[in-house]
């Protein structure tokens, strides 16, 4: 193996194709003539039970050459992708305002739109329950409320020199990814379907598709070259409409597409999480921790999809990189008339994070102590003490102390802490703001079994080489890194790797493309895949060409054999002559890990990634408005496979992570209509929003895991960097008052929250004088 | 709805298609011309996925009327390539990983070069307000603002068009 590509910056696979507007994606492909467009009508009532539903003016109706409800439905009509829940057409009753009751297919987009409109639906209105409060009074949950405990917290609570408490409110956040849901169906002979989806997930979109149809796994195969954009949001969200496509396709026997228009997206599919955390901490005088009780309550909508897996997730990171001694985190999975709520990027992980976040942020201005060093004093230990996470899992590779440490050093903390003091008492109406802080991701899914993967690469007796696994690409680079791995195996250039579009025939049973384990898992079965053909000729060339198998390097194209240089394209073909095959299929299963979920202890990651963040901000204190200047990041992204991709990565994280805190409000109704559908409402960050000076670095250091290339997973941890601005907000708010009241305020921290928040500071500041 | 025929410059050639008089310049343009590099990112004129050049100036497709056009001079993400050979926009985009998805990229570089032709030394305060109205959801922006400052240098260089 050759080192040639890995670790090097080379750019995206298809960045020729995005830069060219040749790059296809699902809405580019040309469909044959007579292909049909479908429309989802979607439900206007957050709860009611449908007491009639006459769709005959829309059978009708110019255009139309299919309607479909849940009584046509050939197959099953849920398509929860974990529990049930979630049926693919209304049946009987809705419980989200947004919820998909019946499907047209017709000639044109706006054909197949205006006879949906000719719909006579009635209901019978339920009572909705629109926010978490009330579904805990109601008890209304997906699953009975758990808890993660370690030691006696309660004990120890009372035991402490300090207490304190509060809560903290936070919003949830729509993926906007560009591309919005979008899937072909183009029916085959025996009743098959082939889908072109957007979807990270093709083999459960492949099982649903087979399980709506009444049909099986082997009858419908899914393909996706790439998608634009998904963050979770394409994991089991595309699920609906290639379902919808497929059973509109099964009824006219025609080619259907299925696109949702923006406003519909944000509607219909699910979201990040909202929660609410309350908390109570005991703590000795220096701000280390004695004992905190969580109680982590997620707005879960009204099907449970992955809430379990993502409520386990925020549990697993309530202690960030915090040593807790004792513990009691409990999970509330509140069910909802909302619509249900979904992966996105972190995946439960950054609402856990902010709310010990907000503890040490709280427990640093009751004492008077600088935030970074209560943040020191209560990290995980380095030298095997300290090192037990409530989980029970030891965190051995414990990086953030020297991590902080540097980034301390190189972002000025302390001399801007100072100049900000200052800048503060001189300046009435602008404050500044100043936070680091720190984050540690546990890296694999925290259900065992998916931490598989497969590949499948074929030399061709040519010399090249076509790569196919079972991940999928969404913008992340994931194609290129594995190529690189790929590249080196063989000592061959990234151009004689073809990578092709993930395909259910090609790699079967795969998981999706989350947990950011995509590089980890398909990089590690690609390489299993190149070993085995390498194993195949290193036997023939012991055989044939009398060399010593040990001995064969791949580099530059060609391939040592003992004193001998072969080309690659030379040695393959003679392998070949010799009927050598030369295709194989690789495998990757993640060691070490294991989790009872009966006890809610194990080892459900196999490392941590690590990062950290300084942000400095500056608040308009008459208006609420407030602005990033500055901020510094420290990175781990181990011996990284791609800088380039990955400082990408970090650099889009950041931003994405300021927008959920900072910007994108999810505002419903009181009829439970989502009102913030479209980003003249919903305010994603622009170019403009950048902080004004951006500093990214990589921690310099190598996965202790036996990771691809000792690298580390890098999709999701750089989302909650941006948390250090939302602190650095809190910061400047609280400069308003002294710095010793701690402000009330949830997130998204918009200017008029912002606004709120510094009212109430001032008006406890008054009444306490 | 009436079809008229439609007559406009697209990417330097000149075409006269029957048009229906509410179709929207990206269905036209995606749909009738049949060049697919412009993107529906939002349905709405809020996201910039969807630009192209108006007689030189960026304009929304998917809020303006195909017949709107009508003798005036449209050009998309396909006009800027010469053959194989990248425009200076899309090199500095390929090169300094300006693109991550590519979702928005089409509509980015397109802003990005109604802006250069107008002004091709900006500062990055006006490449920041230059691009205001496209969104990009994955790169946080950093390498965008990076390709557009390549770009003006390898313009101002004479290196492509
Ligand atoms: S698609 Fe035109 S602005 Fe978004
Ligand atoms: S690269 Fe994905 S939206 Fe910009």
């Amino acid at each position: 193996m050759s080192n040639q590509h890995m670790g090097k910056a080379v750019p995206h696979d298809s960045a020729a194709k995005h830069v060219t507007g040749q790059a296809i994606y699902i809405d580019d492909i040309v469909l044959p003539a007579g292909h049909l467009h479908g429309y989802v009508s979607m439900s206007p009532k957050a709860h009611a039970q449908i007491t009639s539903m006459d769709l005959s003016a829309v059978r009708t109706s110019p255009g139309v050459a299919a309607v479909i409800s849940a009584t046509d439905v050939p197959g099953a009509i849920d398509i929860g992708p974990v529990l049930p829940g979630d049926p693919v057409l209304a049946d009987g009753w809705v419980e989200y305002a947004g919820q998909a009751l019946f499907a047209v297919a017709a000639g044109t987009e706006s054909e197949a739109r205006a006879a949906a409109k000719r719909a006579d639906i009635t209901y019978d209105d339920l009572d909705a329950i629109l926010d978490i409060e009330t579904a805990r009074a109601q008890g209304s949950y997906i699953v009975e409320p758990y808890a993660i405990t370690v030691g006696d917290a309660q004990a120890a609570l009372a035991k402490s020199a300090n207490q304190l408490s509060g809560k903290l409110a936070i919003g949830g956040q729509d993926h906007f990814y560009l591309e919005g849901q979008v899937a072909v169906a183009m029916p085959g002979e025996d009743g098959d379907m082939l889908i072109y989806s957007s979807t990270q997930h093709p083999s459960e979109l492949q099982h649903l598709v087979a399980k709506v149809l009444g049909k099986s796994s082997k009858d419908v195969t899914v393909e996706v070259r790439r998608m634009g954009g998904a963050f979770g949001g394409k994991e089991t969200q595309a699920a609906p409409v290639a379902c919808q496509a497929a059973l509109l396709a099964t009824a006219t026997g025609r080619v259907v597409k299925v696109r949702l228009d923006r406003d519909d997206d944000m509607m219909a599919t699910g979201k990040r999480h909202p929660f609410h955390v309350n908390w109570r901490v005991g703590f000795d005088a220096d701000g280390v921790l004695d004992a905190a009780a969580f109680d982590y309550l997620a707005d879960c909508g009204y099907s449970p999809d992955l809430s379990l897996a993502i409520l386990d997730r925020a549990l697993f990171h309530a202690d960030n990189g915090y040593f807790l001694k004792n513990a009691l985190i409990r999970g509330f999975a509140c069910k909802t008339n909302k619509v249900s709520m979904t992966a996105f990027r972190g995946f439960g992980g950054p609402q856990g994070m902010l709310g010990i976040e907000a503890v040490i942020d709280d427990i640093a201005r009751h004492l008077g102590i600088d935030r970074l060093d209560v943040t020191k004093r209560n990290l995980y230990g380095r030298d095997g003490t300290r090192d037990a996470t409530p989980y029970g899992q030891r965190v051995e590779d414990n990086i953030l102390p020297e991590l902080i440490d540097q980034l301390e050093a190189s972002s000025d903390y302390r001399q801007r802490r100072t100049e900000i003091t200052a800048f503060n008492a001189s300046h009435s109406h602008l404050k500044r703001g100043l936070a680091l802080t720190p984050l540690k991701f546990g890296i694999s899914f925290t259900a065992t079994f998916l931490n598989q993967a497969g590949a499948l690469v074929h030399v061709y007796n040519d010399g090249s080489i076509q790569l196919n696994h079972g991940g999928t690409e969404m913008g992340q680079g994931l194609n290129t890194k594995v190529a690189q791995v790929v590249a080196d195996e063989f000592g061959v250039p990234l151009d004689a790797i073809k990578i092709t579009a993930t395909h259910t025939g090609k790699v079967p049973n795969t998981s999706a493309t989350a947990a950011s384990s995509g590089t980890d898992l398909n990089g590690m079965a690609a390489r299993d895949a190149a070993q085995t053909i390498k194993a195949r000729l290193a036997a023939f060339a012991a055989e044939q060409l009398g060399a010593d198998g040990e001995n064969l390097s791949y580099a530059d194209g060609n391939v040592l054999i003992g004193e001998k240089t072969l080309t690659f394209a030379g040695f393959v073909r003679q392998a070949y002559m010799h009927r050598i095959s030369l295709s194989a299929s690789g495998f990757y299963a993640t060691p070490k890990i294991t989790y009872d979920p009966a006890t809610r202890q194990g080892r459900p990651f196999f490392y941590y990634a690590y990062g950290a963040a300084v942000s400095e901000v500056v608040v308009d204190a008459l208006t609420g408005e407030h602005r990033v200047l500055r901020a510094d990041i420290l990175h781990d992204a181990g011996r990284s496979l791609n800088p380039a991709l990955d400082l990408g990565q970090i650099e889009g994280g950041y931003i994405q992570g300021l927008g959920w805190l900072t910007t994108e409000e999810l505002w419903w109704d009181g009829e439970g209509n989502l009102k913030t559908h479209a980003p003249s409402t919903y305010k994603i960050p622009a170019a403009g929003d950048l902080p004004a000076d951006f500093r990214v670095a990589f921690f310099q250091g190598e996965n202790r895991e036996d990771n691809i290339g000792r690298s580390k997973a890098v999709g999701e941890p750089p989302l909650m960097l941006a948390s250090s601005a939302f602190f650095a907000i809190r910061d400047a708010v609280a400069s308003v008052a002294g710095n010793r009241l701690n402000p009330s305020l949830d997130t998204p921290a918009t200017p008029e929250k912002v606004l709120m928040a510094i009212e109430d500071i001032k008006q406890r500041r008054d009444t306490e004088q | 709805m009436e079809k008229s025929i439609l007559r406009l410059t697209l990417n330097g050639r000149e075409r006269a298609d029957a048009v229906d008089g509410n179709v929207l310049l990206i269905d036209y343009i995606r749909e009738i011309a049949g060049l697919t590099g412009t993107k529906m990112g939002c349905d709405g004129g809020e996201c910039g996925a969807c630009t192209v050049l108006v007689d030189g100036e960026p304009r929304l497709a998917c809020i303006s009327l195909a017949a709107s056009a009508e003798g005036h001079d449209v050009e998309t993400i396909e006009s800027l390539a010469e053959g194989t050979r990248l425009s200076a926009l899309q090199k500095s985009f390929h090169q300094k990983l300006g693109s991550q998805c590519g979702f928005c990229t089409p509509g980015m570089i397109m802003a990005s070069e109604g802006l250069l032709r107008k002004n091709p030394d900006p500062s990055v305060e006006e490449i920041r307000t230059g691009l205001s109205g496209n969104i990009c959801r994955c790169t946080g922006y950093v390498k965008i603002i990076e390709s557009v400052q390549d770009a003006a240098e390898r313009k101002a260089e004479g290196d492509a068009a």
